[in-house]
């Protein structure tokens, strides 16, 4: 089975998520995998692209256009180099960019599409792909009955392979691109500096109600920077306006699977655990013994949040030296 | 100006979710149903650019009779008329055919939806709505700015933000933080009974998917539970040490 793996890139460099699903490609089982980068300046983002462990072909489709990031001409894009390297399976990290691609791709090559899957299974021949579903609440395990099949894996979930070989070979491929399919472009990216996201980030703290208002985050901010952590925010607190609406963690903010996620003052309503409950290790730190957030967890402390967090973080500190 | 708006019709976000005797698909019976959260911002930026445009707003829908609920709710925020298409929600691919099929011939300036139902969270009939119709998209906004047929869309990305460009006719899906949504006031309930739902029969190819069970996530947590009983220092020393030796996480 060939395996083609769309390679994304940001600032010149293939996005990390794209490296993890690489893995994923692995774990499906290939017989090849290959890579495509569409770029407008190939270079660079090539000299990275082969150096990935486990790529044994890197197609490269290359626009002067591509300077502004168009989402219909690089779905035409990953779906020609899938046509032309025979790919029974697609794979796009499910990024931002990626989940609009993956189902532009599946659009194009008339492919069963399953979204966000969190691991692939074989059963009796088949492959299963397992798409959790109600944020978390629970999973679909999906069979794609087309001969082509498309996937959008979630980040965080493979450990992308720091090992770099040089074996993959380049191919650079045409594809006759419309000016509708430049239809609509991406003008401006604009980054928060610095700012982990949580919907990538290995550790989360996430600040609920129990936080009393906007002005103690410096608390939860504190124990994030220690962690090398991004921070996450509940509903309420969201709904609240005291935090951007980009942090919510839940059925209606981002589900998220990190390694530590550690809930302040966060109750645990159905919705918000329904979006962290896959996170590897679970603390929680509430005055009430009686939050349903303390059922979830791996690890809680009953006590006041503002006593505990710059105690917290100072311990971690310690063990950080 | 014709305005479209996608919308579905989800389990509440409070819910319980039960499996099926044969584990296929979720257990309805109890469940509250709603209006898909973020199909409300699709309607109300629908009803805004009404509002400042003039033209109509239709809503439409994908599913069986029980689906019309979420079109009464649109119509009940102010839209005029609703579509019913009928037809069986298996697969989000044939979702998406059935409405790029009933949308193809109204001649639509803007189609919108929300960026992703709360039930099946596959973000996907956004994107692939753009390719059946052979429209530009934009998913996942917070902010739509449209000037003639200019259109401008701020769309949410991680750690930061996009600004996309593109020309109506177009798509947009939104995400929280686009507007704040209005509540149906009561004699706009009352009107929404006797606007015009049409139903028309669904048309897509058959599912491209399988699923082959479900299952809910039971991952045993270990549950050690610290009380903190004068000594904060104490108890807060005891979670860093369980978190770097046993755990191994920092």
């Amino acid at each position: 089975m060939n395996i083609l793996v769309y390679l994304e890139e940001r600032n010149g460099q293939i996005r990390k998520p794209s490296v993890e699903a690489i893995e994923a490609a692995k774990s499906i089982g290939a017989t090849a995998i290959f890579g495509v980068v569409v770029t407008s300046n190939a270079t660079a983002l090539v000299s990275e692209a082969v150096t990935r462990s486990g790529v044994s072909k890197v197609y490269v489709i290359e626009d002067a256009r591509f300077g502004n990031y168009s989402s219909r001409a690089t779905g035409k894009a990953i779906a020609e180099a899938a046509k032309f390297s025979n790919a029974e399976v697609v794979l796009v990290s499910a990024t931002g960019r990626g989940k609009d691609l993956a189902p532009r791709v599946a659009v194009r090559l008339s492919a069963g599409y399953v979204p966000d899957v969190t691991s692939f299974v074989h059963d009796g021949g088949k492959l299963v792909a397992v798409h959790p579903v109600y944020a978390g609440k629970a999973n679909t395990y999906v069979e794609v009955t087309t001969p082509t099949k498309v996937y959008s894996t979630r980040p965080n979930l493979w450990k992308a392979s720091k090992e770099l070989s040089d074996v993959a070979t380049i191919e650079n491929l045409s594809v006759n691109f419309d000016e509708k399919d430049f239809a609509e472009k991406t003008t401006e990216l604009t980054l928060s500096q610095g700012k982990l996201d949580v919907a990538e980030a290995d550790s989360i703290v996430t600040g609920g109600r129990g936080m009393k208002g906007p002005e103690n985050w410096g608390l939860i901010e504190g124990l994030a920077s220690i962690l090398g952590a991004a921070t996450g925010a509940s509903r309420a607190v969201v709904d609240a306006g005291w935090r951007p609406h980009s942090e919510q963690v839940g059925q209606t903010g981002k589900t998220v699977s990190p390694t530590l996620y550690v809930a302040v003052g966060v109750s645990g309503a159905i919705q918000h655990l329904a979006g962290m409950s896959s996170s590897k290790t679970i603390v929680a730190i509430n005055k009430d013994i009686n939050a349903p957030i303390f059922s979830v967890c791996d690890y809680g402390i009953v006590g006041d949040a503002f006593e505990i967090l710059p105690l917290l973080t100072e311990e971690v500190k310690k063990i950080k030296q | 100006m014709k305005i479209i708006v996608c919308v579905s019709h989800v389990p509440d976000t409070t819910t319980k979710i039960n499996l099926t005797a044969d584990a296929k698909q979720v257990d309805a019976a109890g469940v509250k149903f709603i209006l898909n959260p973020y199909d409300e911002f699709a309607v109300e930026e629908a009803l805004r650019l009404k509002e400042k445009n003039g033209g109509e707003v239709i809503a439409i829908s994908v599913g069986s009779d029980t689906s019309k609920e979420a079109i009464r709710q649109a119509l009940a925020m102010g839209a005029d008329k609703g579509i019913l298409v009928k037809g069986e929600k298996s697969d989000s691919f044939s979702v998406a055919e059935m409405l790029a099929s009933a949308i193809s011939p109204l001649g639509a300036d803007i189609i919108l939806l929300g960026k992703q139902s709360i039930d099946s969270d596959g973000m996907m009939v956004a994107s692939m709505l753009s390719e059946l119709l052979d429209l530009p998209a934009a998913s996942v906004v917070v902010g739509l700015t449209i000037d003639g047929t200019t259109v401008r869309a701020e769309k949410e990305v991680e750690g930061g933000k996009e600004i996309i460009s593109m020309s109506l006719p177009c798509i947009i899906s939104a995400q929280k933080g686009l507007n704040e949504p209005r509540y149906p006031s009561l004699p706009n309930i009352m009107k929404a009974k006797s606007k015009p739902i049409e139903e028309i029969a669904g048309s897509a190819a058959p599912s491209r998917t399988l699923v082959v069970k479900m299952d809910k996530p039971d991952k045993k947590r270990i549950g050690k539970i610290i009380k903190v009983e004068g000594n904060a220092s104490a108890s807060t020393a005891e979670l860093a040490k369980l978190l770097h030796e046993e755990a191994k996480v920092i």
